[in-house]
């Protein structure tokens, strides 16, 4: 029997689902609305420059796309690794993931000085490009995630899922590797070239995809007024804290390789020490907000047993993630090109000087458009399809699957 | 037979008034000849070929460095620019006045220079 | 190796295309142009294109370089029309600047031209996704802005920034050096020039004589000789992209 309290709940909840979508309908709309006035009036009404060419939107982007990624071992832990308490989580998983690749590169597409030139980009193939392995490596991960979903969710398909799972699993390692690469063969520039990067990437996804995860999870049943079984809770915290403490050991590797060649310690001085923003964002967003306070709210035995803990946990290690982005891809280009080394160098071109970057109001409306679309396909997508995690304790508990 | 026959008079007229009702929207594009005279090739193959001809010389110019081929955009456009604009677009313009009734965007112009002896700037010390 | 042969028929052919352009625009009166008559019937062959057995290259010797000077900046900016401006310099497209450069342990300065340097091995044709980035057979490296989408991703890979993103709509292009917003671009050596038989124009401006152009596959040529004979040096030696531009004096 419904009460009528449960019935002036569901229209709550209606009113709420509707706002939400439209929230996010119109975060959608004012981002495509700058992508078109970007590229009417070009690029000059953003803060980028021939020196700073990938701006606020590719942070965004490249977040969205290494999360997505990340987000999807939620399912292949089931699929792949046989954990049963995760098989449940399969199918949220695997839609977060098409919904935030989705959106990321709804953000590249649009940042592109012709956008209107897609189907080129679809039709010619320089297969020595990592972004042209990448035109093969993204629509392959939708079409492999798709088919994936379909094996969870359609009981005809079933038997098929570790199968699918497994491609998926394989095909997400390689995206990452294709995003970390990107950035990875590029000699030119002293942020980048290091062949750290490719797992560096795949390592981050893990912490940053398991984020988000928890945080939607967190969300979606705080909606449903269920609270999470607290042994699965405690196995999915453990879980993330071990993917932070990894992540940060990769970009310790990172930053300490680099010191070690004296020609990249100016520049790993500017990012550590001198930089301006980028210290701040690096040590304050990432290493303090991003991983430290998050790893004590996992693992501290009162922390971490209040309540929302560990989505706030979730929530800083997102936070983190734009950071470390931002000082990677913005701070690794304002450095300048050291063309010739030991000698001090000026020209008209700005050679030798440390630029910078002020992200746009088209290029921050452009970026949250993703956002936008990511948010608004999650929250449609939760509402119209069974994508609730539904833990069977009992069962869990029976088989042992619980803890192993 | 009579029946076939019928049939086949409908279908050419069909085919006949097809293409005069699609049109009766837009008015036919007027398009002013600058310089009367012979083209590179007939006015037919012209309108159904220019692009293709366009394409293979820009691809054969840009990638392997063929130059003074028949055909030539700059050719076309020093040619055919209005002698009042002195350039091919702009309203009546002799490649825009037929592209805007045929709905088919242009790119050529985001780069490319659409007016006719548009003198090269010289620098000081370089031969032209 | 007939190459000599074919050199000289080639700058025949560039010397008789440019007298046939150049009857052609003579202004009889003004709005009346010899043009429509040659354009109809093109009396020259097209040229033969670029040849792989060319590799064109340029010697820049910085002891003749002036610091200050910029005659060879101004005269790419008039040859290439580069003539727009933008609020924010850092936006506005530099196919060829002047770099100057000073030893913290010596006294004097170099002053240096910088632009594309038309690697062997480019990073920027390595990465471009669409293959816009190409080099042609005779090794200038250029930018197919009919499949340039944009991406900046060889801005990202070039180790000298030579290259600029197009960041707003221009008019005022060279009819022979087409040029436009939303796509990369970098010095072409003059491809144009280069094409008739011509020198780029930062070599000829330039007042010293500091810049040599030429083939460097030609042992006859004044530049492959002078490599020969002269110590030269490639800018970031380290990456081995065997470049087209070498220096001499730093």
């Amino acid at each position: 029997m419904r009460t009528e309290q449960d019935i002036r709940n569901t229209r709550e909840h209606e009113t709420l689902f509707y706002a939400l979508t439209m929230l996010g309908g119109l975060v959608t709309v004012a981002g495509l609305a700058a992508a078109l006035y970007m590229e009417h009036a070009g690029h000059v009404v953003t803060g980028m420059n021939n020196q700073v060419v990938w701006g606020l939107p590719h942070v965004f982007a490249i977040f969205l796309i290494v999360a997505a990624s990340g987000v999807l071992n939620v399912a292949s832990i089931g699929s792949v690794f046989g954990k049963v308490m995760y098989k449940a989580r399969a199918p949220l998983s695997g839609m977060l993931a098409l919904a935030m690749l989705a959106a990321g590169l709804a953000i590249i597409m649009l940042d592109l000085g012709r956008a209107d030139r897609l189907i080129v980009a679809m039709t010619h193939f320089n297969p020595t490009s990592v972004f042209g392995w990448n035109v093969i490596l993204y629509p392959g991960f939708f079409a492999i995630v798709g088919i994936y979903l379909w094996t969870l969710m359609d009981r005809q398909m079933n038997p098929y899922y570790k199968a699918a799972g497994f491609a998926a699993f394989i095909w997400r390692l390689l995206l990452t590797t294709g995003t970390g690469s990107i950035f990875g063969f590029l000699v030119a520039r002293q942020a980048y070239n290091s062949a750290v990067l490719a797992p560096m990437f795949i390592i981050l996804s893990f912490a940053w995809g398991l984020a988000v995860f928890m945080v939607v999870q967190w969300i979606m049943f705080s909606w449903n007024e269920v609270s999470l079984n607290p042994a699965i809770r405690t196995r999915m915290k453990n879980l993330l804290g071990t993917f932070i403490a990894a992540a940060f050991y990769f970009v310790m590797i990172y930053h300490l390789t680099n010191l070690y060649f004296a020609k990249q310690a100016a520049f790993e001085h500017f990012i550590l020490v001198s930089g301006g923003i980028f210290p701040i964002l690096f040590w304050g967003g990432y290493v303090i907000l991003g991983t430290l306070i998050p790893l004590i709210l996992i693992y501290h035995p009162g922390l971490s047993q209040q309540k929302g803990s560990i989505c706030l946990a979730a929530e800083l290690v997102l936070i983190g993630a734009i950071c470390l982005l931002y000082v990677f891809i913005i701070g690794g280009q304002v450095f300048p090109l050291d063309m010739f080394p030991g000698m001090i160098v000026s020209s008209s071109f700005y050679d030798g000087l440390i630029d910078s970057y002020i992200p746009s109001t088209p290029e921050i409306l452009l970026g949250l458009g993703g956002f936008g679309i990511a948010f608004t396909a999650i929250t449609v997508g939760v509402r119209v399809f069974k994508f609730m995690p539904e833990d069977d304790v009992t069962a869990l508990d029976s088989t042992g699957h619980m803890l192993d | 037979m009579a029946l076939m026959k019928r049939a086949l008079v409908g279908f050419a007229a069909v085919l006949l008034l097809a293409p005069g009702v699609s049109i009766a929207g837009a008015a036919k594009p007027v398009i002013t000849i600058e310089n009367p005279g012979e083209c590179i090739a007939p006015a037919e193959e012209m309108r159904r070929n220019h692009m293709e001809m366009l394409k293979h010389q820009r691809d054969r110019t840009m990638r392997q460095g063929i130059r003074g081929e028949k055909a030539s955009l700059n050719e076309c456009i020093n040619c055919h620019a209005s002698k009042t604009t002195g350039s091919v677009t702009g309203k009546g313009g002799f490649c825009e006045s037929c592209h805007t009734y045929a709905a088919v965007n242009l790119e050529c112009w985001d780069c490319h220079q659409p007016k006719a002896g548009k003198k090269h700037a010289e620098a000081a010390g370089v031969k032209p | 190796m007939n190459q000599p042969e074919d050199k000289s028929r080639r700058s025949f052919i560039g010397a008789a295309a440019v007298g046939v352009a150049g009857l052609g625009t003579i202004a009889l009166a003004p709005g009346l142009h010899l043009v429509e008559v040659s354009q109809a019937n093109p009396t020259s062959a097209p040229s033969q294109g670029a040849s792989s057995k060319v590799r064109w290259g340029m010697l820049i010797d910085t002891t003749k370089c002036a610091t200050g000077c910029d005659v060879c900046v101004k005269a790419c900016a008039t040859e290439n029309g580069i003539n727009e401006t933008l609020k924010d310099a850092r936006q506005g497209s530099q196919w060829i600047r002047k770099i100057d450069l000073k030893d913290p342990k010596a006294d004097h300065m170099h002053s240096l031209p910088m632009m594309c340097q038309h690697c062997a091995e480019p990073p920027c044709v390595d990465v471009c996704p669409t293959g816009a980035s190409f080099k042609r057979a005779d090794g200038i490296v250029l930018v197919d802005r009919h499949t340039c989408i944009g991406c900046r991703y060889c801005m990202m890979a070039c180790p000298y920034k030579a290259r600029s993103f197009v960041h707003q709509p221009l008019t005022e292009q060279n009819p022979e050096v087409p040029r436009g917003l939303g796509c990369v671009e970098s010095c072409t050596f003059c491809v144009h020039r280069v094409d008739k038989g011509m020198k780029p124009a930062c070599v000829e401006s330039c007042p010293e004589g500091a810049l040599t152009f030429g083939d460097l596959n030609d042992k006859n040529s004044e530049i492959a000789q002078r490599i020969a004979r002269e110590s030269s040096t490639q800018v970031r030696a380290d990456l081995k992209l065997n470049l087209g531009v070498r220096y001499q004096g730093i």
